[in-house]
């Protein structure tokens, strides 16, 4: 029933009743009730939902917490045919990339949204928004085929023997470049991420950097800030809580990332102290064990069990982003 | 307006039942499991439709899955790279036998170093492997390669990083050549490697073999001659180097000992002057109680036709078909599958 007929004056003369009541109660209660369940129950259905696949998850990797117990999760064993299983190497991996896009997109994106909102002429906003926009919609299997095909190569080829020849002969950082130069490895799967990430952070920020009040900018420039100065000054700090938050939707997606990770990391399970070395991530050992791992299996379970910690670190990322907004915003 | 719905009504049912129709001449069988195999049961499956009326669909999902669904029978039969233990098969009253083989390379990017010119061993492989052989001008690999000048550059071994048959066949023949091996990373569909670093598929193998000055690898060898790699040469039980070919394979397929119960027969450093020494059947597996003898029966008939007019097709895409005598030992194991005590097979 649509509400203006509530409103209808000769409805209202016609019923007899005082003005500001409803009319046709009978229905429009139970159709109101019905609405408000219906709102409740898709509420609470994410949250059973969430619950349910965090229940699941840890029931499935039960069996391998019992057999190794807390130390799944700090060793860095991972042999199949002893069976024996520990999640350090892929936690260490999923982290250290993550971290390692984050420093390579940050700066990066922050530049993206700077230029488009301050310096770019008008006429150039749309096209370089769009473009970064586009960019998030590249489905990730394609990040990995280019990856694995143009990116992997060229550090193979080019980048990588020369910063072996020159950066990995110097003492203490030398080990941060040793190794073959196999291309695949740790820094190239971050610099992929990287790229991922980039087009979530630049969008976030430079969407917040316009929502600054002109005339605050104004102001400040009118006292004789440069440009930078107003961004320091102004923008940043009126920006601060979504700009964080932007940097956690980046880091949230580059935790999670599996398939283009999976194509050029190397899949090693191993900690290696060269950036170039080969690693793993939680996402790429469940995407490449998955499929060879028998119903029921140790290994199967062992799999699950990592599922459980990479929701376990996702939600600590999450909470520690709260938190520290909180902090702030206090301060 | 209700008697064009009608109308509507009535096409659709008439359409469907035709259909029907059609899909109830030709019999279906399913399948699902390994892989390796799966261009050749998917060309065979075409040619099955015209010759023999029978539709295959198979689902190349993992030798691991393929397992699962034959022992839940969801499936007609299960194909597994791998063969299952005694005890497993008896346990699920399965049969298993051999439809097809395949062989390994060793694929090398090494500058200056041509398709079929580098002489290997299993054990230096092994070596190779473990990390104990590091560099292609190692003492070792010169001698046993007086005809090439080697540099000195690093190995970079490349490995399978998802659970495959091709890491189980690969590792098998480590690990029978090299006790070191044997005991440090053993036999599985995904092993732990002590040095080198995975790729994805046999793509992601030969790409970074490519892509990386002194890279070693391992592929299927119809894979290696499609992508035109650099293969090698190796050593077999017999003590001679030979070379990567089609004759190479039958020479192992027939010196093979196909009497080993379930025909899990080992193709891995067979005996033989000319024997290719990684050498892999990959197997079917078929309930020895199927619940629906028609089905059971076409999944015989399919394979039966196959044996007998599918040998050209398995060699043109680099299979190695099974010798004669173990086909004809094949239909002779059909007679145990059996409903209400009655073989399935011959069909009459």
């Amino acid at each position: 029933m649509p509400p203006s007929a509530t409103l209808a004056p000769d409805a209202i003369a016609a019923s007899g009743s005082p003005p500001g009541l409803r009319r046709g109660s009978a229905s429009g209660a139970m159709g109101d009730a019905i609405f408000a369940a219906a709102c409740r129950i898709a509420g609470l259905l994410v949250l059973a939902l969430l619950g349910a696949i965090i229940i699941g998850l840890f029931i499935g990797g039960l069996p391998a917490f019992r057999a190794f117990g807390f130390g799944f999760v700090f060793s860095t064993e991972w042999d199949p045919v002893q069976e024996v299983f520990g999640a350090g190497v892929s936690i260490y991996g999923t982290v250290i990339t993550a971290v390692l896009a984050l420093v390579l997109a940050v700066p990066l994106a922050f530049g993206v949204a700077f230029y488009l909102t301050e310096l770019a002429p008008a006429w150039l906003r749309r096209p370089v928004g769009t473009a970064v926009e586009l960019l998030a919609a590249v489905p990730s299997i394609i990040y990995g085929m280019w990856g694995f095909f143009l990116i992997v190569p060229f550090m193979a080829q080019t980048v990588q023997p020369f910063v072996i020849d020159t950066l990995g002969e110097l003492p203490l950082i030398g080990d941060l470049f040793a190794g073959p130069p196999f291309g695949t490895g740790i820094f190239t799967a971050a610099l992929i991420l990287a790229i991922m990430v980039l087009p979530f952070i630049a969008a976030t920020m430079r969407d917040v950097f316009e929502t600054v009040p002109a005339v605050y900018k104004e102001s400040a420039y009118g006292l004789g800030c440069t440009q930078w100065e107003v961004v320091r000054s102004v923008v940043l700090p009126y920006t601060r809580i979504s700009v964080v938050g932007g940097i956690m939707l980046g880091l949230g997606r580059a935790l999670g990332e599996t398939m283009a990770v999976t194509f050029v990391i190397g899949n090693a399970n191993r900690i290696s102290t060269s950036l170039f070395g080969p690693g793993n991530t939680i996402a790429s050992v469940i995407a490449l064990e998955f499929g060879e791992s028998e119903l029921g299996s140790l290994k199967l379970s062992a799999l699950l069990a990592l599922g459980f910690l990479l929701f376990v670190i996702s939600f600590i990322v999450l909470a520690a982003s709260r938190f520290l907004l909180r902090q702030r915003r206090k301060a | 307006m209700s008697n064009r719905i009608l109308a509507l009504a009535a096409g659709l049912v008439a359409s469907i039942s035709l259909s029907m129709g059609a899909v109830a001449q030709q019999a279906t069988i399913t399948g699902a499991g390994a892989s390796f195999p799966n261009p050749l049961y998917q060309k065979w499956g075409e040619a099955a439709r015209s010759a023999i009326n029978i539709q295959l669909n198979y689902q190349s999902v993992g030798s691991g899955a393929g397992q699962a669904q034959i022992r839940n029978r969801t499936v007609d039969f299960g194909a597994s790279d791998a063969p299952m233990t005694a005890e497993q098969l008896q346990e699920h009253n399965l049969l298993q036998f051999p439809a097809t083989m395949g062989s390994l390379v060793a694929i090398v990017n090494v500058p200056g170093v041509e398709d079929h010119k580098m002489r290997l061993t299993g054990e230096v492989l092994a070596d190779i492997y473990l990390g104990k052989i590091t560099k292609w001008n190692d003492p070792r690999l010169v001698e046993m390669n007086p005809g090439l000048s080697l540099p000195n550059l690093a190995i970079a071994p490349v490995y399978r990083a998802d659970g495959s048959g091709t890491t189980f066949v690969w590792v098998s023949y480590l690990s029978a050549v090299s006790g070191d091996f044997k005991t440090r990373v053993g036999v599985g569909t995904s092993v732990r490697w002590p040095s080198g670093t995975g790729a994805r598929g046999n793509e992601g193998v030969a790409g970074t073999v490519r892509n990386v000055r002194g890279a070693i690898g391992y592929v299927e060898h119809a894979y290696a001659m499609q992508n035109k790699l650099v293969t090698t040469q190796l050593r077999n039980r017999a003590g001679n180097y030979v070379e990567p070919t089609t004759a190479a394979f039958q020479a192992a397929a027939a010196n093979a000992d196909w009497t080993a119960p379930n025909f899990a027969a080992s193709l891995i450093d067979t005996q033989g002057a000319t024997s290719w020494p990684i050498v892999s059947p990959t197997f079917i597996l078929l309930p020895r109680n199927p619940t629906d003898a028609t089905r059971a029966q076409n999944v015989m008939k399919f394979f039966d036709w196959a044996f007998r007019s599918g040998d050209a097709t398995a060699t043109e895409l680099d299979y190695i078909p099974v010798p004669e005598a173990v086909e004809n030992a094949i239909r002779a194991a059909w007679a145990t599958i059996q409903v209400d005590g009655k073989p399935v097979w011959p069909a009459n």
